[in-house]
């Protein structure tokens, strides 16, 4: 057994390979937002050849318009010295101008993270709660008739487009919720008016978003909990006099846990296109909208920035969750 | 299961035939705006028997047409992705060395990397049109293929059967492509057929946000017009029920077809009767 030697690990060597696991995490993790930084410039810099021709496709410019937005956005420098001022620019954390809303790139995205945080933990916390106890009913009664149902709707859920989810949603429920925004205009400025408001604008994103975000983790639960249902040690736990409740959830739900974790912070990538697309059909004024309002300019600087700050905070999460992993798993530890 | 997949196979094959042939079957001249003479947002009704969009053509014939971009690009990204995924898989198990761990370092990092981020940055930048959709669907969603082609090669590899002929002196080309490679294949076939699903619901997510061919009438598309002209928030289901089933439709049957296609080719996978 390769892990045989861990059990007469003393101290040190077992906190030296703690720092040694955190520091090759950190470092890949570091290793992808540098990856995320070159992409950012190869995509919106180098890749359209000519900025300023798509920044203006369809509109009428002079050769005048098109210099001064290239002196101004830098794009008359050879390319080599635009990458240059460009990391140095995003170290400062400085996005460059929006093209559209003529402010600083950040300001904007700064304005824009809290509405998604909002959307995007509450559906997250929603959708989670939802799938792990459909996952789990579902493999404890594998076969049966609920788990032909439930597994039977999350594959339709999961085929069907989110956008076109929240349209039909909108459809069916004319008038009964907001059809966008956050809060209306006309409501009182004090706390309580302002969150029953936003809570009013939240419900039909919300469920919007968990339809869709629910499924993986209901699926993933429900195979890792069908593999972990075999396992000998519930023998154990039953032959012990436990009742079939507490075997399920002492026993069985929190090692079937583990794999569900790591998926789900894989899958982050899925939660920021529903993102994108809930907020665009509900004009929820998050990053997902600024993205859409950035590719309708095309407005490249808000764009590369949605970008950069969107991939980062997938990277960074996933790093969180790596950490998070080998807390919950002595298994990771060992290794 | 497998019933559900020849199901799925038939509706994915009655979807195509109608695909290829639209253009002899229907006018194509009841696409073109200046040439319709149908209500404006009309309810269905026995000539147009979905109703009508807001320019006055027949939904029935937009969604029709649809099938052929949405299953176009569709088919086409996933053999793309899956391409791209199985060549970086295949080298990467098959390499070793450095060449491995940068490949699977990139795998990774794409991987975790938001895909329609990525995809909405690649379609804007490039120039509006099919191509460049396939392009961006196809470049973005290669990784999950990557990486299970990757461990099914290292699995195949691995049999004594490959050191059988690595020892009679087969070279490494001749040892993959003709002792590797089929043993591998079967879990491409069914990845292409997921991948198909993931591809179209992409395709409708890129042309919802404006990014399609404006010329080219896909579902996705449909779903647009529909929501920016208001014939949602005007009670015009007609107009936004018929392309989302379209979709909902031909990537659940995908979905299922590619899982009986997985039972079907790797028995392991049988659930236990």
């Amino acid at each position: 057994m390769s892990d045989a030697p861990v059990v007469v690990a003393v101290e040190r060597p077992r906190r030296r390979r703690l720092g040694r696991y955190v520091a090759g995490k950190v470092g890949g993790a570091l290793l992808s937002l540098g990856l995320i930084a070159v992409l950012g410039f190869l995509l919106f810099r180098a890749l359209p050849g000519d900025p300023v021709t798509t920044m203006t496709r369809g509109r009428p410019v002079s050769a005048a318009q098109i210099a001064e937005l290239e002196a101004a956005y830098g794009l008359d420098r050879p390319l080599i010295e635009q990458f240059w001022s460009y990391l140095a620019d995003l170290a400062r954390g400085d996005l460059g101008m929006s093209y559209t809303f003529r402010v600083p790139v950040a300001d904007k995205i700064a304005e824009r993270v809290g509405p998604t945080l909002l959307l995007v933990g509450t559906g997250t916390l929603l959708a989670v709660a939802l799938g792990l106890w459909l996952g789990t009913r579902s493999a404890w009664r594998r076969g049966g008739r609920f788990d032909k149902a439930a597994t039977g709707v999350a594959l339709g859920l999961w085929s069907v487009p989110t956008f076109w989810l929240g349209l039909l949603l909108l459809s069916w429920t004319s008038g009964l919720f907001p059809s966008g925004g956050i809060t209306y205009p006309d409501t009182p400025p004090d706390f309580w008016s302002q969150a029953v408001d936003t809570a009013h604008h939240m419900v039909l994103p919300v469920i919007t978003f968990v339809a869709v975000v629910y499924a993986q983790y209901q699926l993933v639960m429900r195979a890792s909990l069908v593999e972990e249902l075999s396992a000998p040690h519930l023998l154990t736990a039953r032959a012990k006099g436990l009742r079939e409740d507490q075997v399920l959830r002492r026993h069985a739900v929190p090692n079937a846990l583990l794999p569900t974790v790591t998926l789900v912070f894989l899958h982050l990538g899925l939660v920021v296109s529903g993102a994108i697309t809930v907020e665009t059909v509900f004009s929820w004024p998050g990053l997902g909208l600024l993205t859409f309002e950035a590719l309708r300019g095309p407005d490249l600087p808000l764009l590369q920035g949605t970008f950069l700050v969107l991939a980062a905070a997938v990277v960074l999460a996933n790093l969180a969750a790596d950490l998070l992993y080998r807390v919950l798993d002595p298994r990771v530890r060992a290794s | 299961m497998r019933r559900g997949g020849v199901v799925g196979g038939l509706v994915l094959v009655v979807v195509a035939l109608l695909a290829v042939v639209a253009p002899w079957v229907t006018d194509p001249a009841g696409l073109d705006v200046t040439r319709v003479d149908g209500p404006r947002l009309g309810a269905p009704s026995g000539e147009y028997w979905l109703g009508t969009d807001e320019n006055g053509r027949s939904v029935l014939l937009l969604t029709w047409w649809g099938a052929r971009v949405s299953l176009l690009v569709g088919v086409a990204a996933a053999v793309l992705s899956v391409g791209i995924g199985t060549l970086v898989g295949l080298v990467a198990a098959m390499a070793g060395g450095w060449v491995s761990a940068v490949l699977m370092r990139l795998t990774d990092f794409f991987l975790v990397l938001p895909s329609l981020v990525l995809a909405i940055a690649l379609s804007t930048v490039l120039e509006r049109g099919v191509g460049t959709i396939v392009l961006a669907i196809g470049l973005t969603s290669w990784p999950g293929a990557a990486r299970l082609v990757r461990a099914q090669t290292l699995a195949v590899a691995a049999r004594p059967y490959v050191e059988r002929a690595h020892a009679l002196g087969g070279g490494t080309v001749h040892v993959v492509v003709r002792h590797v490679l089929p043993g591998v294949v079967p879990l491409v076939v069914v990845n292409t057929t997921l991948a198909v699903g993931t591809a179209i619901v992409a395709e409708s997510t890129l042309a919802f946000l404006g990014l399609g061919d404006p010329t080219a009438v896909s579902w996705g598309a449909m779903l647009r017009t529909a929501s920016s002209t208001g014939a949602v928030t005007a009670g015009a289901w007609w107009y936004l029920v018929p392309p989302g089933l379209a979709i909902a439709g031909v990537v659940l049957a995908v979905t299922v077809c590619g899982r009986a296609l997985e039972t079907v080719l790797d028995p392991r996978l049988r659930e236990p009767r």
